[in-house]
């Protein structure tokens, strides 16, 4: 269906991106999921301390642990994404730059919880 | 894209410089320099995570450097940067349901922000050793 709206009740309430308050609020829901996720890595870097190799794996490994660590990996990735940009933003004001800074935060983050993941699920299967 | 830079003649708005440091004003910046430690500090974890995915030699490696001085050195410092940012945000969450405005009680959360990171980091530290301690 064709939309009916005028070109400013498109945008209202979305701002010259487009997009609202969707990073804002993506940032805060990351938050507060990363509180309990960051306190469960400290126990279990707590947990690891002192072990050896096979030991490590082994706790690693576990699945409530694997768990844990994939969703702090995983969330601390897309929240480190947001927060970057937001510095770039602010303090970047060559467009040029900041058009690359901002492809190269998105590379990083993804391929940071990437590279996290792979180890974790390579240390869960044991393969 | 447009060029958004303002041309010279415009008065602009005083920025850091022009204002006295104030604690609130302190720990905000210090939140964001920690952000961006952490973002960087990531990929300690991941040679970690990688290093403990690969082998007993690559995991050795990074057990040697993370016992070394410096190893330890940033270690603590992450460990410092961790803590502090996620207090920071939680303060940051706090004021996002729209408490904790009030000029006393901002000034109580910079100041236990920055009290429980720094008591909450030696505590982990003090743990940590407490645990290694034991276990070997």
């Amino acid at each position: 269906m064709k939309d009916m709206r005028t070109p400013r009740a498109r945008v209202r309430g979305l701002g010259a991106a487009r997009s609202g308050t969707t990073h804002f609020w993506h940032e805060r829901l990351t938050a507060v999921a990363l509180v309990p996720l960051v306190i469960g890595f400290i126990v279990i870097l707590l947990s690891l301390l002192g072990r050896n190799h096979a030991a490590t794996l082994q706790i690693l490994g576990s699945p409530l642990v694997a768990i844990v660590m994939l969703l702090f990996v995983l969330t601390g990735a897309y929240h480190m994404k947001l927060g970057m940009q937001v510095i770039i933003e602010d303090y970047v004001h060559d467009e040029g730059l900041k058009l690359a800074l901002l492809i190269a935060n998105v590379f990083f983050a993804a391929a940071a919880g990437l590279a996290g993941v792979w180890a974790i699920l390579k240390i869960s299967f044991g393969v | 894209m447009a060029d958004t830079r303002a041309p010279s003649a415009r008065p602009i708005s005083p920025h850091l410089s022009i204002f006295r440091p104030i604690l609130t004003m302190m720990m905000s910046i210090v939140h964001r320099i920690t952000g961006a430690a952490l973002y960087f500090g990531t990929l300690l974890l991941l040679w970690w995570l990688i290093a403990a995915a690969s082998g007993p030699n690559a995991f050795a490696q990074v057990q040697w450097f993370m016992g070394t001085f410096i190893g330890r050195l940033v270690l603590f410092g992450y460990t410092w940067a961790l803590v502090h940012h996620m207090l920071g945000g939680i303060r940051h969450l706090i004021w996002d349901v729209g408490y904790g405005f009030g000029a006393s009680e901002r000034e109580w959360l910079a100041r236990m922000g920055l009290i429980g990171s720094i008591g909450i980091t030696f505590v982990l530290w003090t743990v940590g050793y407490m645990v290694m301690g034991g276990a070997r």
